[in-house]
């Protein structure tokens, strides 16, 4: 039978491979919050020509109207085009909005900007939105593990299955941060309330899948008792495998992989943090959760520290 | 009847009422006074439109009442000035959401919530005046009224002072411990109040707001130094709303803009068309995936997850839940989730059919033990759902709220569907076959 336990410090290592770039990456530039949490403006304006003007002359303007930090960006609109306009700034209200796109059309002698989309968010709310998001998360964790822990009662040690549930969910959240650094390095990406939507997504279904592993082996434990846990653990994973893949790489993972390829710009980032996050999720229920359980059930952190060549 | 059949009843019917809610240009039920729209609610972002938040300043007290009211006020006020399908909700303990569909103009929707409403003080002499009754004042035109008369239906009476002339309002309690509202003119204003009241004793001053009566309280005796208590048989909480009213208009709180986003039409049809199909090329590759390796079970789950969307969009236009980009998302990811309990039910299926046992036995072995998992891991999925749903209500985020709802209501439904329409199509299907257990192709075993 396959033996993915025994290689479970390989599968360590691999996680720490992917989860360390991304965190150092935040931990160097800081996180890439957009302005749902740290407030703001975007205004993305869509010009008739692709003959945009020269961003220092835009910045000129929000300069003369008293707002500093501006970036400027163009980008391609729907019609594939770039003729779109993307400008940050801090907080504006809708009156310097309205004046910083009639004093474009007078300066650049154009017509007709439209206002693709103008977001503007005040500090206060922001900061609210942020202490409020971290609680979500920390609820959403913290009640996910209540009910593990509930749910197995019945075996030996439920706590634990909680506890490795929490590890491999902080597992699969870090992964979900690390993709989004290297993705601000990358492609600009920023952290707003989608992304904390996908976080929380991430959160939910990943707990589906260590229950899905862990309820094999609570059933097998019911009449494999003579095994030792390894074993046993191993056997479940094994015999999880299949569905595993199915659901996850088969089903949800190809829905995502459409609504990435195919879907609209909005929605891309979203779908490739949740692509990333919920194959993170299936990966660290069989690679990480339940070598966990072993690690535990072994007290294997009593041979770490001295010469070892029994862990792998 | 067998037991099977009426199941199978139950589903066609089911499935009847769905595609019947599904249809495009659905009439709606009407039945009585009851009337209800079936129609799809499509979200800001998909629509374009605008969306304002507003808070209430930290250092003002506000209760749950305040907030409600000053929303329903905002909605009437945008309704009034022609601005269609405004919503203004209550989200959390102090903030008020403001969507506005189809709007790209700012100004023409912020406008409303900026103006305050009036506030006059009339001479309705000897009448008392119900609160809520319109009339017109004579304020602002060029020659004042001296008698009430008559236009238009309504009353036109003097305004003696209006709200820019007050100094001061607070609660206080008077001799008998009763509530009043206690209020203060400017020094010249309360000349002219003094002088009138001295005139008027036992006569009528009725407080008018936006040309509305909140109030018509008796001159007792002349009110001397600009000060005045209004007293009307109030308690604690309506002496306080008529306070906050005189002090900030027509709103019962003072609102600050905190957010405003615009999204162009242009790029909201984009991106549903995109996604809508992205969402099918998704489900057609599932499709086909779970045919191919599940066969026949597989072929009845694809009939399961046809029902399953049809019978979810039916009732996401019948609650209405307001379709988002994110909306889109979650109900896409919750077919996931209907088809992990398929996929869980059929792996124990192809287990329990290798080790030897029959179809029939294989089918109720398969579900009964896989359902534990089933329960568990859908139950973590509704509590992340709520938990969300609570964020997205707290903060006007609305894509968030809408995704943890479609996701809800997708889990909840792919139970059903995996629990009992899978199960009755399944057995239904292999009865139809002789001695399925000889040909284990159909099993994709």
């Amino acid at each position: 039978m396959l033996d993915i336990l025994g290689k479970r410090y390989y599968f360590f290592a691999l996680s720490l491979l992917v989860i360390l770039p991304g965190l150092i990456i935040l931990a160097i530039n800081g996180l890439p919050l957009a302005i749902d949490f740290s407030g703001g403006t975007i205004l993305e304006l869509q010009f008739p020509t692709t003959n945009l003007p020269p961003t220092e002359e835009v910045v000129q303007i929000y300069n003369e109207l008293g707002f500093r930090e501006v970036q400027v960006q163009t980008a391609a609109g729907p019609s594939g085009q770039r003729d779109l306009l993307v400008i940050r700034s801090p907080f504006m209200d809708e009156e310097a909005k309205n004046k910083v796109v009639s004093t474009m059309e007078e300066r650049f002698g154009i017509e007709q900007i439209t206002v693709n989309r103008f977001d503007s968010v005040g500090p206060v709310i922001a900061a609210q939105v942020t202490n409020r998001a971290a609680l979500a998360v920390a609820v959403a964790a913290l009640a996910v593990v209540l009910y593990i822990t509930y749910a197995f009662r019945g075996i030996p040690h439920a706590f634990r299955y909680g506890i490795c549930a929490i590890i491999a969910m902080l597992h699969d959240i870090l992964v979900v941060f690390s993709i989004t650094g290297i993705g601000s390095v990358l492609w600009g990406w920023q952290m707003d309330s989608l992304f904390l939507t996908a976080l929380l997504t991430v959160i939910g279904f990943s707990t589906q899948d260590k229950i899905v592993v862990f309820d094999r082996i609570r059933e097998n434990s019911a009449f494999l008792r003579k095994l030792p846990f390894e074993k046993l653990a191993n056997h479940s994973i094994v015999q999880t495998l299949q569905r595993s893949i199915n659901t996850q790489l088969m089903t949800v993972e190809f829905m995502l992989l459409a609504l990435a390829l195919f879907g609209g710009v909005t929605l891309r980032e979203f779908a490739v943090i949740l692509l990333v996050g919920l194959f993170s999720g299936t990966y660290s229920s069989i690679f990480v959760a339940a070598p966990i359980l072993v690690v535990w059930e072994n007290k294997e952190w009593r041979t770490w520290f001295r010469k070892q060549n029994a862990s792998a | 009847m067998n037991r099977r059949l009426v199941n199978l009843i139950i589903i066609l019917l089911i499935f009847a009422l769905a595609v019947w809610v599904d249809l495009p240009n659905n009439p709606g039920i009407k039945i009585g006074s009851f009337e209800k729209k079936l129609e799809t609610v499509l979200g800001l972002d998909l629509r374009g439109g605008m969306q304002v938040i507003l808070s209430v300043p930290p250092e003002i007290a506000v209760t749950q009442q305040n907030l409600q009211d000053a929303a329903a006020i905002l909605e009437n006020r945008s309704n009034a000035l022609g601005v269609s399908e405004v919503v203004f909700q209550t989200a959390g303990e102090r903030i008020i959401v403001g969507e506005f569909p189809g709007a790209t103009n700012t100004e023409e929707v912020i406008n409303p919530i900026r103006q305050v409403g009036q506030l006059e003080f009339v001479d309705t002499g000897n009448t008392p005046l119900p609160p809520g009754t319109e009339i017109l004042t004579d304020f602002g035109l060029p020659e004042p009224v001296t008698q009430p008369t008559e236009e238009d239906g309504k009353i036109r009476y003097h305004t003696i002072l209006t709200g820019k002339d007050l100094k001061s309002v607070g609660v206080v309690r008077g001799q008998l411990n009763e509530y009043e509202v206690a209020i203060e003119f400017n020094p010249e204003a309360g000349k002219i109040f003094e002088e009138w009241t001295t005139q008027n004793v036992g006569k009528y001053l009725t407080i008018v707001l936006d040309k509305k009566v909140i109030s018509s309280p008796v001159i007792e005796q002349p009110i001397k130094d600009g000060q005045g208590v209004i007293r009307g048989g109030f308690t604690a909480d309506s002496a306080n709303s008529l306070a906050v009213q005189l002090r900030y208009g027509s709103l019962p709180i003072p609102l600050n803009i905190e957010q405003i986003r615009v999204i162009g039409p242009t790029l909201g049809q984009d991106s549903l068309q995109k996604s809508l199909i992205a969402g099918l090329i998704g489900f057609s590759i599932v499709m086909l995936f779970m045919a191919i390796y599940y066969r026949v079970p597989g072929f009845v789950a694809d009939l399961a997850l046809i029902f399953y969307a049809l019978l979810t969009f039916a009732i996401f236009k019948a609650i209405p839940v307001t379709l988002t980009l994110p909306g889109i998302a979650g109900f896409l990811l919750s077919t996931g989730s209907a088809l992990d309990a398929n996929i869980l039910i059929f792996e124990r299926l192809k287990e329990e059919l290798r080790n030897g046992r029959t179809v029939r036995q294989a089918i109720d072995l398969g579900w009964r033990r896989a359902w534990p998992s089933i329960r568990d891991s859908n139950i973590a999925a509704l509590i992340t759902s709520g938990i969300l749903f609570w964020f997205g209500s707290a903060f006007g985020a609305s894509f968030v709220k809408g995704f943890a709802l479609t996701l809800a209501l997708g889990v909840a439904v792919s139970l059903f569907t995996a629990l009992f329409v899978t199960r009755t199509l399944l057995s239904l299907f292999l009865e139809s076959i002789k001695e399925p257990e000889k040909r284990p192709e159909l099993f994709g075993i």
